[in-house]
């Protein structure tokens, strides 16, 4: 029994999130490999390596895999499969996006953003937005999974697996890269920040989003957003903390003038501890903090920032 | 250009999902039932093209019994000119799924296929990419806007880093993501209409495919409630607390 596990990262830097896939591979139990799938990606390959468990680190270096084009990327990974029980690869968009398409092909089912893994073919994932828990038995020979990383902890990075180059293409051909938007921010990651500060609707505009910066500072935090800001144009929806945003669970989680609408709580209500700043006593999000604190948030950020 | 829209019935996203207390399934008995919020973009952005004079015909087809005709006819609202109901009664797989649509975009031959990125109710964020697959054609995901430009279609991609901008051969993919538009309210006189539209009727059985599931639901059990905790007074309280109780800042 062999498990492949799809590295996620940028050319240069394997993210901390294929880690956590990792340890989801561990509890289905077998003997563990990881693709990294990219161009010029040999830096990847040395931190995959290092993945606790892990024995191979098979790396296909390439222009065709550089942006990670789903039919390409489908297509080697399906090259790959017949020697795995399990495929497994994160629920980032990456993910998402090309994971399907490599089950469709060796005719399964996916298993979409599991959270814990019962045996090595059930899994409990969430459903309707987090509302309900499923549990779920694959049928196939093979499964495809993906991992919602706040499931599962990091493996260690004391591993020495070894690295194989494999020097297949396949370009589909039917899809090219244009150009990449990124968002720069010199904050951490929201997806790998321990703490991790959001603005909702009450912050009122985009400008005010400034106020949490200097409490961002002194934490190391991330910042976030509520969809209602996102929505009403505050700030860019890669900032989106909820079911159609980022999952996160840092270990502090801050709303600040966020109401708790289900979509958000489902983004972030597996947080270690939770605070809430809100005018609005009533305000959901008060339900599920371990800290609330009704306050006028243009009077309660600038006296947290100083007192941190 | 013909573009075909998979749509989806499932409950209204307002409805709060309740789990059946033996723990089989969620609870959809009475409950309000509505077009997928994510499906409902996408035959927007397909009228869109219409109107724009890129797309000439726009087919909402869905797959379930008899009630999902109710979503068909608001899709018909919207502005779809004919809708396909392929009739089941099983609960099908999202590679199911895939696979009858495959067998439509087979006889439909359209340029453009626009479906949600995912379900409200399954969430799987599959069926597009499955579909993709089974048809050898390219795919935009996640979309947030879609450009025709001669025999190949741009989309921007909403991904984790910020956005991502892909060219595809068309015919293609694209499942839409939440800002690529925002849908319409179907009018009266278009409801009154869309009850004229034609609407065919497929049995899913007759596509003779092999529809078994490919897995098994144990069980669904609510998530976890978090406790509420405390009110603190002050900002000196709040601090105090994340510091020496839950000791998560130094």
């Amino acid at each position: 029994m062999s498990i492949l596990v799809f590295a996620e990262h940028d050319n240069s830097t394997l993210k901390a999130d294929t880690l956590k896939t990792v340890a989801a591979a561990q509890a289905m139990g077998g003997d563990i490999h990881i693709l990294v799938a990219g161009s010029n990606c040999q830096a990847v390959a040395e931190q995959a390596a290092k993945a606790n468990g892990v024995s191979k680190v098979f790396v296909a270096d390439n222009a065709a895999y550089e942006h990670q084009l789903a039919e390409n990327v489908s297509l080697l990974v399906t090259d790959l499969a017949g020697d795995y029980e399990h495929i497994l690869a994160t629920a980032s968009t990456t993910g998402k996006n090309f994971m399907p398409r490599v089950a469709a092909l060796l005719d399964v089912a996916q298993i979409s953003d599991i959270i814990a893994v019962e045996s090595a073919d059930t899994f409990v994932r969430p459903i309707y937005a987090g509302n309900a828990i499923a549990t779920v038995q694959s049928l196939d020979s093979k499964k495809v999974i993906t991992v919602r990383p706040t499931g599962f902890d990091a493996v260690a990075t004391d591993g020495n697996a070894e690295i194989i180059a494999i020097d297949t293409t396949t370009d589909a051909g039917i899809s090219r890269h244009v150009s990449d938007e990124v968002s720069v921010s010199e904050r951490p990651d929201l997806g790998a920040a321990s703490v991790v500060i959001s603005g909702g609707r009450g912050m009122q505009n985009g400008e005010n989003f400034k106020l949490l910066e200097g409490i961002a500072d002194k934490l190391g935090a991330a910042i976030g957003a509520s969809r209602a800001a996102v929505d009403a144009g505050f700030v860019p929806n890669d900032m989106q903390v909820g079911q159609t945003g980022k999952i996160v669970a840092p270990d502090l989680y801050i709303a600040v003038g966020i109401s708790g609408a289900i979509q958000h709580l489902a983004g972030m209500k597996d947080s270690k501890v939770i605070v809430a700043i809100n005018k609005d006593a009533e305000a959901p999000i008060f339900q599920v903090a371990d800290y609330g604190l009704v306050a006028d948030l243009f009077d309660a950020l600038p006296e947290l920032e100083s007192k941190l | 250009m013909k573009i075909l829209v998979p749509i989806k019935r499932v409950i209204d996203y307002n409805v709060k999902v309740r789990v059946k207390s033996d723990n089989s399934n969620v609870d959809l008995a009475n409950v309000k039932m509505a077009i997928n919020p994510f499906c409902e973009i996408a035959v927007e952005e397909a009228v869109r093209l219409k109107e724009a004079g890129i797309a000439t015909e726009v087919i909402a087809v869905s797959i379930g019994n008899k009630s999902c005709q109710e979503q068909l006819r608001t899709a018909l609202a919207l502005g779809a000119d004919r809708a396909i109901q392929i009739d089941t009664d099983q609960n099908l797989d999202a590679l199911n799924i895939a696979k009858l649509l495959q067998k439509i975009v087979e006889e439909e031959a359209p340029q453009l296929v626009i479906l949600g990125k995912q379900s409200i109710d399954s969430d799987n964020n599959q069926t597009g990419q499955m579909l993709a697959a089974l048809t050898g054609l390219a795919q935009g995901t996640f979309a947030s806007e879609v450009k025709v430009e001669g025999d190949k279609v741009n989309v921007t991609r909403e991904v984790d880093t910020g956005l991502q901008t892909i060219a595809l051969n068309l015919p293609a993919i694209i499942t839409s993501d939440l800002r690529l538009n925002e849908p319409r309210y179907a009018s009266l006189p278009n409801i009154m209409k869309a009850k004229r539209k034609p609407l065919d009727v497929k049995s899913a059985a007759d596509f003779g495919i092999d529809l078994s599931p490919r897995t098994t639901l144990l069980k669904v059990t609510p998530p976890a409630e978090r406790q509420a905790g405390i009110i603190v007074e002050s900002i000196d309280e709040l601090v105090e607390k994340l510091r020496n109780e839950a000791k998560v800042i130094s």
